[in-house]
């Protein structure tokens, strides 16, 4: 975590897409992950917004923070309206447009899970990310099915925190036997950016999972975002990773193997646990780990 | 040229002769047939369209929005559930005045599950800020698809094209189906004014605060409203073109009748074969057909009623606690008239229950009554 990691953190983009003036809170992960993404798309891209933090973000009426196109839709149509928009794009004949669908961890796992599934099962031609902040933030930080276990949110509070486990949103996906799935993080930007250029040059359903840590739904101070984005990785508790056509699994960055620990002590959201939940954490994380390793038919890590 | 077909697939030709560019849908009874039809023609070459087989009616609506907001017609079907589903979405399509259309077939809503006709489910959507056609023959159907796009592309509202299931939506009837040279003459293809595009990004349906919010609801208002200026002249342009001629509401035998009748949807066909019988045994019985609820053609109802004493309203719908809602409108329309009929409302022909000629005659001769009430619902055939 040293001079790198500086170096990407501050890199700028030839063709900002994304402009100053947004109604992100500072150190907004989500943020990061759209710029990114965008300068890999280019400004050949149509952007579908289904409710979430981005709707904010994105500025209101008669502004916009976004130099592509944007169409604000409901919070469950993701998956349905991105087909929509590609469908009219085909028949008018353009085929050099990237439809990427931007939604968040409650517009994926939960209410949007039915389009998507749809969309996905229809190998339509769009990019669907999820930008995953863990928990429904627009509303007030309640409970995901992408919260981690034993987080706290405002529907999951200290006294009865989450007692479940983060739903595994990739391996949903990567059973409906799309091209393209892949994890992928604000902390790993040239990883963010080579991915969403490898999604542009696929055709069919891509979809992109992206780790976009959350200050205020967190509960950290903001300049810390992409060190805990890094260190999720590193934590082995968010792997980044590629699925190819439901089969082929491969891991891209080498966690470096720090105690989960480590991880969840710079975030308000876990203060609340004990050595022995610590403990439980780290086994669930360590088991979850070998499972990926497996499928990615590696005894252990070999980094390429 | 003249074809027997059911009403459901009076849509798909309309559909076809639009050259609507995007379809997707889900099935529901009665309205299947439509999309079926539909995506044979695309299978055959006939209709060059995009079909999305979707996975829910509220997706068939967000792919539609989408399709539209980049800058194609757009098409779905559904009924009863289906539109239900969709309700959050048609406020969608609305807001971004989206010109979609849609076949709605009138099929009531569960429990208890019932495929039949009955008007409530598209009624219970007349906040969202769709045109409303209501259909009295497969030709008519036909004819209000393509009346419905011009209209929505007009005013940049989208349209809902409604029938009764199975009286019209499996009924086999002769329909001129018209040439395709035809129809381009009249509806050209979709052209928007602003829409996704990346040599020209906007933002659609952002946030949109206290400051810009109501003057956006009052054009759609007004947008909504210019449908009683809009839809005379696009219907002589169609009559011009394809010789059949429509009015927003269809009065027969009106002045100076003792009693009018007021109904929409295969209500109307029956009640003029009843009215046309009572008139020819010296009854002055007028009818007045709707086939636009919204706007709601409050003035033209006005017009005609005026002078009239006494108006029954045959609803197929009933909206709880309240009454019919076609009586409920036309009250409202009425009351700041100084001299105004009296209006009593009829619920009748729920869940698919046969309006018969009996029945109907039963309504005008319980209206004709003095003490008809004035206040009270009244239902027609129900039993006991
Ligand atoms: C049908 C519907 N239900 C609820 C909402 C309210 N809502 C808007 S955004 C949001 C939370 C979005 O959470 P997520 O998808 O995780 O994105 P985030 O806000 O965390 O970025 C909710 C619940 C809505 N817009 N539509
Ligand atoms: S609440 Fe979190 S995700 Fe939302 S804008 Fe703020 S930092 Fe970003």
């Amino acid at each position: 975590m040293g001079g790198t990691e500086r170096m990407n953190h501050e890199k700028t983009h030839e063709n900002e897409l994304v402009c100053s003036g947004h109604y992100a809170c500072q150190g907004c992960g989500a943020v990061i992950a759209m710029r990114h993404a965008l300068a890999a798309l280019g400004p050949r891209t149509i952007v579908v917004l289904p409710a979430c933090c981005w709707s904010v973000i994105a500025g209101p009426y008669p502004y916009s923070a976004l130099r592509v196109p944007v169409f604000h839709t409901a919070f469950e149509t993701g998956g349905s309206t991105a087909s929509g928009v590609r469908a009219a794009l085909e028949m008018q004949g353009k085929s050099d447009i990237n439809v990427l669908a931007w939604a968040g961890d409650g517009g994926t796992f939960d209410i949007g899970l039915q389009s998507l599934s749809g969309a996905v099962e229809r190998n339509e031609d769009i990019i669907y990310t999820c930008y995953d902040n863990e928990a429904y933030m627009n509303t007030g930080i309640q409970q995901s099915s992408a919260t981690p276990a034993r987080a706290w949110t405002t529907t999951s509070p200290e006294a009865h925190p989450k007692d479940t486990q983060k739903k595994n949103i990739v391996q949903i996906l990567a059973g409906h036997k799309i091209p393209y799935v892949a994890t992928t993080s604000i902390g790993f930007p040239d990883d963010l950016i080579a991915k969403f250029e490898k999604a542009k040059s696929i055709r069919g359903t891509k979809f992109l999972h992206v780790l976009a840590p959350c200050p205020s739904g967190w509960k950290y101070s903001s300049q810390l975002s992409v060190r805990l984005a890094r260190l999720a990785t590193h934590c082995k508790v968010f792997p980044i990773y590629e699925v190819f056509d439901g089969e082929t699994y491969v891991i891209n960055v080498e966690p470096e193997g720090r105690p989960v620990k480590e991880y969840l002590s710079l975030q308000g959201r876990f203060s609340h646990l004990t050595p022995r939940q610590i403990d439980e954490i780290q086994a669930r994380v360590d088991y979850d780990w070998e499972h990926l390793l497996h499928k990615a038919m590696l005894e252990k890590f070999e980094f390429e | 040229m003249k074809k027997v077909i059911m009403g459901n697939h009076a849509v798909s030709h309309a559909v076809m002769l639009a050259r609507t560019e995007v379809i997707a849908a889900y099935p529901i009874t009665p309205q299947t047939q439509i999309v079926e039809e539909l995506s044979n023609m695309c299978a055959e070459g006939k209709l060059r369209a995009k079909f999305i087989k979707v996975e829910s009616e509220h997706s068939a609506m967000a792919c539609c929005v989408g399709a539209s907001a980049a800058g194609s017609r757009a098409f779905t079907a559904t009924s009863s559930q289906g539109l239900a589903l969709m309700h959050e979405m048609l406020h969608w399509a609305a807001g971004a005045r989206l010109p979609i259309v849609m076949a709605e077939v009138n099929r009531a809503l569960a429990p208890g599950w019932n495929i039949w006709a009955d008007q409530s489910d598209s009624l219970a959507q007349r906040d969202t800020g769709w045109l409303q056609f209501y259909c009295t023959c497969n030709q008519e159907i036909l004819d209000s698809i393509l009346i419905a796009y011009r209209l929505a592309e007009t005013v940049s509202l989208p349209a809902m094209v409604v029938y009764d299931a199975f009286y019209l939506s499996h009924t086999y009837e002769a329909v001129d189906i018209p040439s395709p040279e035809q129809v381009d003459k009249f509806l050209p293809p979709y052209r928007p004014e602003f829409k996704l595009d990346v040599d020209n990004p906007m933002a659609f349906g952002s946030l949109t605060t206290p400051d810009y919010y109501m003057e956006m609801r009052h054009q759609i208002h007004q947008a909504t409203e210019s449908v009683h200026q809009v839809l005379p002249a696009i219907y002589q342009q169609f009559s011009g073109i394809f010789g059949r001629a429509y009015k927003v509401i269809e009065p027969y035998a009106c002045d100076g009748a003792e009693l009018v009748l007021l109904s929409s949807g295969t209500i109307s066909s029956t009640a003029r074969m009843v009215v046309e019988k009572l008139n020819a045994a010296g009854r002055k019985i007028g009818l007045l057909n709707v086939r636009v609820f919204r706007p709601f053609p409050a003035e033209q109802l006005k017009n005609v009623l005026r002078g009239v004493k006494k108006v029954a309203v045959l609803d197929r719908n009933i909206s709880f606690g309240q009454g019919g809602i076609f009586a409920q409108e036309l009250k409202a329309a009425l009351c700041n008239e100084t001299q105004r009929p009296q209006v009593i409302g009829f619920i009748a022909g729920l869940g698919g229950r046969d309006i018969t000629p009996a029945s109907i005659e039963e309504v005008i001769e319980r209206a004709q009554k003095p003490d008809a009430s004035q206040h009270e619902v009244e239902w027609v055939g129900l039993k006991e």
